[in-house]
């Protein structure tokens, strides 16, 4: 449960005043570390809402289901656009869907 | 840090708005349409852009009037699903608001699903579908275009009161800054939402905070009402969602969506068979919960829903539609290799929420949403008597609670006095705010949560015994609970993070008080699963066809009846 932070994608949005997964996370529970980089206070603590997945410019951030929920290697990974949002799943054995879902309507976006 | 090292922010504003989730933020937007000269200003424990129930978006509003209803028969179906029991006067001025406030939300960029002929999209009597992955950011811009100022990451803790006890503003402290803000206000609305985090959930240890209800709406807004004296309301109807296992996700979208119905382990449809009285699979929804929980308790479980009608396509869009919401369902079903096509989709009861916008626990308030304390409205899951709101009622109620809370504000005569003892009230709040810090050794705010979820699973009716009590567990309960209170002095912070989560645990064990005597009050079985007394089992319409309403006082949480009044035939 929580989020795994790639540190090699994590850049800890050092030209922002804070970076997006510290300021929207609901929970608080995203920091910078002494290292400069995304870190989780504490894994159990999240509720998957993915915002910070979806909202990271660096796609440095990706959800973790608990182990004793879910097995390993399975992927969901959004991609945030102006009107919509691309998700892409990956199954343990490899397969994938990808879903494409309107977020905004075109006049307001 | 210490005390020391602590600033004082004062503020002054027209209105103040605690809670900018989705009905904090309608009732801001109204509020500066109302009145465009007003300063208005929410206090928000995260970020209002993603902050509250909707952090990951809604797939369907749940609560609209579909042509050929009416308001009046929105009442009566959500008279029934309540078993007979609701603030028909709060239900009703709701309901009559409810496709008015869609429609804002529509046109500030909301899609919502339409066919052919561009009428909406049903999914049930009362339900349309939306694409609501960005429901939650549309509102958060029209609350920045509305000029309401907005002050995030702060944790309200208390309200601050007037010689004649009328709320004049909050105090709190910043999650960020670490600040301590005391804000005065014309009128304050309280709009925090429910409570999560009360009893022991399904999932533990590294998977706790998989739950349905936001685990970070900790009873915020009810702590600080029960402690400043205002009369709260139907408690004891707690709420119990029946979800899908493990991961915790809706199951509306299945029943509603896709026609999926209830299974036992023999393959047995338990609803049509035991409950076609009650409406079977369209029985009251604690009986939806009540049901399933009893197959299992009985060992008939475990309990599914039946999906294997759907064609590839169907679950295709399924999963789409679980996206808008529950984004981690299909990482689950995708983890674990689940094709719902394929095989049944096994579902439970969650722990159990308070929430006045499923169920009906909150603040008693009047239609102008007016709490019983001077000055404070209520709006939301806070606010009690009106079940059946989801998102949209809870627009509705923000809308009403503005526009009266506007009014008051203009009616008022120049600033009351301020209580003489004000200073020294602030230092006590400052104190009780900051305490935590400055101690070495202690208790942290995670173990006297767990203490407290044990406590109200095992003698308060949890998941681990099938939501049931009687009188003797429930002592149990209070005597515990009377215990952690006298605790609280050990909660120790390291830093502000923790603070936040020490002030949630305070706040859910004064929750837990009043709860608890209100489920020892109802001698009766009113709504089972949400409130089963083993001790009685029967509902008693002679005797308890009324409220159960409490105020906390010096000596105590004093018990209060009131009665039902039956306006829709």
């Amino acid at each position: 449960m929580g989020v795994e932070v790639n540190k090699d994608l994590c850049t800890g949005c050092k030209n922002s005043s804070e970076p997006v997964c510290v300021k929207y996370c609901p929970g608080d529970l995203l920091m910078i570390d002494d290292e400069g980089k995304a870190a989780i206070r504490s894994m159990e603590d999240c509720w998957d809402c993915m915002v910070c997945v979806k909202l990271c410019p660096h796609k440095a951030l990706e959800t973790k289901l608990p182990y004793q929920l879910a097995d390993y290697k399975a992927r969901l990974v959004p991609e945030i656009y102006r009107s919509k949002i691309i998700w892409k799943t990956e199954d343990i054995e490899g397969q994938c869907e990808v879903f494409e879902l309107q977020t905004k309507t075109e006049d307001s976006a | 840090m210490g005390i020391s090292e602590t600033k004082i922010e004062s503020i002054e504003t027209d209105l103040l708005i605690i809670g900018g989730g989705t009905s904090g933020c309608l009732a801001a937007v109204k509020a500066r349409e109302k009145a465009p000269d007003l300063d208005v200003l929410i206090l928000e424990k995260a970020h209002i852009e993603r902050s509250g129930c909707l952090a990951a978006g809604m797939n369907a509003i749940n609560a609209y009037i579909n042509p050929g209803e009416t308001p009046e028969s929105f009442v009566e179906y959500v008279r029934k699903d309540a078993l007979g029991l609701i603030r028909e006067d709060l239900v009703l001025s709701m309901a009559q608001r409810l496709n008015e406030v869609v429609q804002d939300v529509e046109s500030w960029g909301l899609p919502i699903k339409k066919d052919e002929d561009g009428n909406y999209v049903s999914r049930g009597r009362w339900n349309i579908k939306i694409n609501g992955e960005a429901l939650k950011p549309i509102i958060a811009s029209r609350v920045k275009e509305a000029g309401v100022n907005v002050l995030n990451r702060v944790v309200v803790t208390n309200y601050l009161m007037s010689e004649d006890n009328e709320v004049i503003g909050a105090i709190g402290f910043g999650v960020r800054d670490g600040k301590c803000y005391v804000v005065r206000a014309g009128a304050t609305i309280i709009a925090t939402g429910g409570t999560a985090g009360l009893y022991k959930p399904n999932n533990d240890g590294s998977a706790h905070h998989k739950i349905w209800y936001s685990p970070f709406n900790t009873g915020g807004g009810y702590a600080m009402g029960i402690r400043a004296g205002a009369e709260m309301t139907s408690f004891e109807m707690r709420f119990i969602a029946l979800r899908i296992k493990d991961i915790v996700a809706p199951t509306g979208t299945l029943a509603l969506g896709f026609g999926a119905t209830q299974v036992n382990s023999l393959g047995e449809r338990f609803m049509q068979d035991k409950f076609a009285d009650m409406g079977a699979e369209g029985a009251p929804t604690p009986i939806r919960v009540y049901g399933p929980t009893r197959e299992v308790k009985e060992g008939r479980g475990p309990v599914f829903m039946d999906t294997t009608h759907l064609t590839d396509e169907e679950v295709k869009e399924l999963k789409a539609s679980y996206l808008n919401m529950y984004p981690d369902l299909i990482l689950y079903w995708a983890a674990n290799n689940f094709d719902p096509g394929k095989e049944p989709i096994e579902i439970e009861g969650t722990e159990p929420y308070l929430v006045g916008g499923h169920a009906q626990a909150g603040y008693w308030i009047n239609t102008r949403r007016e709490t019983t304390l001077k000055g404070l409205y209520a709006a939301g899951d806070v606010a009690g008597g009106a079940p059946y709101k989801f998102v949209s009622g809870c627009w509705a109620e923000g809308v009403i609670a503005a526009e009266n809370a506007v009014e008051y504000i203009k009616n008022k005569q120049e600033s009351k006095s301020e209580q003489s003892d004000l200073t020294k009230k602030l230092w006590d709040e400052y104190n009780r705010i900051y305490a935590p810090l400055e101690r070495e050794k202690g208790v942290k705010p995670r173990e006297m949560e767990e203490r407290l979820q044990k406590v109200m699973d095992e003698y308060a009716g949890g998941v681990s015994r099938y939501y049931e009590m009687n009188e003797r567990e429930l002592k149990l309960a209070l005597k515990n609970i009377k215990r952690l209170q006298e605790q609280i002095e050990f909660l120790k912070a390291d830093n502000l993070h923790e603070l936040m989560n020490c002030h949630e645990v305070v706040d859910r064990i004064d929750v837990a008080e009043v709860l608890v005597n209100h489920l020892l009050y109802r001698r009766e079985t009113r709504w089972p699963a949400y409130q089963t007394r083993t001790d009685y089992p029967g509902r008693d319409d002679q005797e308890w066809l009324k409220f159960v309403n409490s105020r906390r006082e010096q000596d105590g949480v004093k018990m209060l009846e009131k009665s039902y009044e039956k306006l829709v035939k």
